[in-house]
């Protein structure tokens, strides 16, 4: 593509007409051809919609009275001013927080046991992958089960004498079932990605570092978290952004509750939106949601210099 | 210029999504075609679907005019939310199921055309569904709720049957919850409240009226939860749970219909269920609290959208599918509406599960006298705020009474709104 578009290419040498159809025309035809389909998906499916949101948050929509009228920064100053807001967003912090932790944690540790060369890895990869490829209400559902009072846990920590608590149902723990629902869920796909990465670490620069007599931690943190830094840092980004969007869960699970200890920035966003039918509130709250992703996402990706390898 | 094509595709498609969005009033008078309807259901019952379907082709025989009749089936869970994105969204549907608590806001918003009166309504059923004297919504089912008894579990627990109680007229709340109680600690449920599971308060109102508590006042302009009624009758509900351990706790499940527990609170329509029942059951009238006999109805109403694109055609449709005829039939799931027919000579007919002084102390004195489950404008958030704020009261060591009180000062700027 590039080579055929490359403007230093001697120009065909002028008949006394040039035709309209230049090879350049019809390249920069055949261009635009290739990448409308996708550029018609991007417009109908994300730049239309971000506009609309950007229009319904100045407006007041009432769907049953079927009124749409122009109110200005008025859904703005209630955002400012929800009080409700303040859990909101210290729920999803929490949220976000504790399952990049644990996701990456969890992730790299599974992928350097895996790494090594023994007998049966093959069979505990694909056990932690396959949750990555269930449905998620279906994965979802079948956690709730376990969660209930009576459910599974429960029975299993009786069984060991010990009394479990109501997980769904008291703030902290309810929390951390839905984190910990997450957490497995997607832990594999991470886990893949470490592990690719750290079958790319050359094993040379393990024997050097052996023979300047480092410790396996000295290697792991000198050695293996620098070479593998680049898939870190796009778990990281991943991760983090997709702890955002978590909503399936929240409403199997919690429906943002107990009060609204897990009431999270999209739950709560659908709840305005499509139960409340604050349909103008929603839109802002939705285009907060944006700017928070925005932020982090920059904020990320400039920090990279800083630590990631390859990139200084 | 490959920013100004990009630009001018962009506000192209921006302009026709905005326009598909925006309008969907639709005339569609003009139309030579058929006219097809569409009615948005939560039930997914097979025999009722069949039972519409039925009524709907009597209908096309005598309007040619008439295409096609949907019943679609919404799930309950989502049902107005479903309903009311479909309506954002220019998918207006011509006709549709409209549950109880939401009645004030699609009667209010204006989203609703009026619809003719019969004579024959009880004007117990209609209040709910009329604004300036209009009434917007008929109110198909008006369904009772009472106390359905697994009489097995009750006999195996060593007490006595609720049907000789009643007899005996010691028929009680404090009754109630010892037999629930002896149920539970044999290792099957107690009593279960239909679709409350911590979630759906407004199921308690099944209880609280007994105590003569309301959530908010008549005009819905206060909250009532912290008075001494409601204290009282919560206390109760907490008391049962925690103490007595007469009904499944948090986060528990019990299901009556598949025999795991000794009784269910709820409407008599779920009486098909029990169809295939395994053990003996029973139906009976809520039990009498601190306030004496009391009932609860619970109602569904039927609307014609004024936005649908076939208004006209649908609320002729609505009144042949809700005359005295169709609603004889209908009164087999849906109690009917009708004085005529409120009777258990005629609701017998169409009940064959249930015994004619079942239905006589329940369901005709039920209609009668009932009170309506608690309805408000904006009823989406006054519901989610409520729940939110009695969650702490779902606890063995929770302070009924300063719950309560949280409850009202949440809700309270929600209800003079």
């Amino acid at each position: 593509m590039t080579l055929l578009l490359d403007k230093s290419a001697p120009p065909v040498a002028p008949a006394e007409r040039a035709p309209y159809w230049t090879m350049r025309r019809r390249d920069t035809l055949a261009g635009w051809l290739m990448v409308l389909p996708q550029l018609a998906g991007i417009v109908a499916f994300v730049l239309v919609p971000l506009g609309l949101v950007v229009w319904y948050s100045v407006h007041e929509w009432n769907v049953l009275g079927g009124t749409f009228e122009f109110v200005g920064g008025d859904n703005y100053a209630a955002l400012a001013s929800d009080a409700r807001l303040g859990p909101v967003l210290r729920a999803t912090g929490l949220f976000s927080v504790g399952l990049v932790v644990l996701n990456l944690s969890l992730a790299l540790f599974l992928a350097v046991l895996l790494n090594q060369k023994l007998r049966g890895t093959v069979i505990f990869r694909t056990l932690f992958f396959s949750p990555v490829v269930v449905t998620l209400v279906a994965w979802t559902i079948v956690w709730g089960f376990l969660l209930q009072d009576n459910g599974g846990i429960n029975g299993f920590l009786n069984f060991l004498g010990v009394d479990g608590p109501n997980w769904l149902r008291s703030g902290g723990t309810a929390m951390a079932s839905v984190i910990v629902v997450q957490l497995f869920k997607n832990v594999g796909l991470n886990m893949v990605l470490f592990l690719a990465a750290l079958q790319g670490v050359p094993a040379e620069l393990y024997e050097a570092a052996r023979i300047d007599g480092a410790s396996a931690w000295a290697r792991f943190r000198r050695v293996t978290v620098p070479l593998i830094s680049p898939t870190i840092l796009l778990t990281m980004i991943l991760t983090i952004v997709g702890s955002l969007q978590v909503f399936a869960q929240i409403a199997v699970l919690t429906q943002g509750g107990p009060e609204t200890s897990t009431t999270v920035l999209v739950y709560y966003l659908y709840q305005q939106a499509f139960q409340f039918h604050h349909f103008g509130y929603g839109a802002t709250l939705s285009l907060l949601l944006f700017f928070i992703v925005l932020v982090l996402t920059v904020v990320q990706w400039r920090m990279r210099r800083r630590w990631v390898f390859h990139e200084a | 210029m490959k920013i100004l094509t990009a630009a001018l595709t962009a506000a192209a498609l921006l302009t026709a999504a905005g326009c598909g969005g925006g309008s969907g009033s639709g005339s569609g008078s003009g139309d030579s075609g058929p006219i097809d309807l569409r009615m948005t259901i939560w039930s997914a019952n097979a025999k009722h679907v069949a039972l519409f379907d039925q009524i709907a082709a009597a209908y096309k025989k005598d309007h040619p005019e008439i295409g096609k009749i949907t019943f679609e089936s919404i799930p309950f869970d989502s049902y107005t939310t479903t309903l009311t994105t479909q309506i954002g969204g220019g998918n207006v549907p011509d006709l549709a199921w409209i549950f109880e608590s939401n009645a004030p806001d699609f009667v209010s918003s204006g989203a609703l055309e009026p619809i003719d009166k019969d004579a024959d309504l009880l004007p117990s059923t209609t209040a709910n569904w009329e604004k300036d004297g209009k009434l917007y919504a008929y109110p198909f089912s008006t369904s009772p709720l009472g106390v359905f008894v697994n009489t097995d579990l009750v006999k195996a627990a060593g007490r006595p049957a609720p049907a000789q109680q009643i007899a005996s007229g010691t028929w009680t709340w404090e009754e109630a919850a010892k037999t629930a109680a002896a149920v539970q600690a044999r290792g099957k449920g107690g009593v279960v409240v239909g679709d409350f599971d911590y979630k759906g308060w407004d199921t308690l109102n099944a209880i609280w009226a007994g105590w003569g508590a309301r959530p908010w006042s008549e005009d819905g302009k206060t909250c009532q939860f912290d008075q001494p009624a409601m204290v009282d009758a919560m206390t109760f509900v907490h008391k049962l749970i925690f103490t007595d351990k007469g009904m499944p706790g948090p986060g528990v499940t019990k299901d009556f219909y598949a025999g795991d527990s000794a009784m269910v609170v709820t409407q008599i329509s779920r009486a098909a269920l029990l169809e295939k029942a395994k053990f003996q059951w029973d139906l009976v009238p809520l039990p009498k609290g601190p306030s004496g006999e009391y009932s609860v109805v619970g109602q569904a109403g039927i609307g014609v959208f004024k936005r649908g694109k076939h208004a006209d055609a649908a609320k002729q449709f609505l009144s042949y599918f809700s005359n005295a005829e169709n609603s004889a039939k209908l009164a087999q799931f849906f109690p009917p509406p009708r004085k005529s027919q409120l009777n258990s000579a005629t609701l017998a007919k169409a009940n064959p599960l249930l015994k004619p002084a079942q239905l006589d102390s329940v369901v005709v004195k039920g209609i009668e006298n009932g009170t309506i489950k608690p309805s408000h404008t904006g009823y989406a958030e006054v519901q989610q705020t409520v729940r939110a704020a009695l969650d702490p009261l779902w606890k063995p060591d929770a302070d009924v009474k300063s719950v309560l009180s949280g409850v009202c000062s949440k809700i309270n700027p929600l209800l003079a709104k």
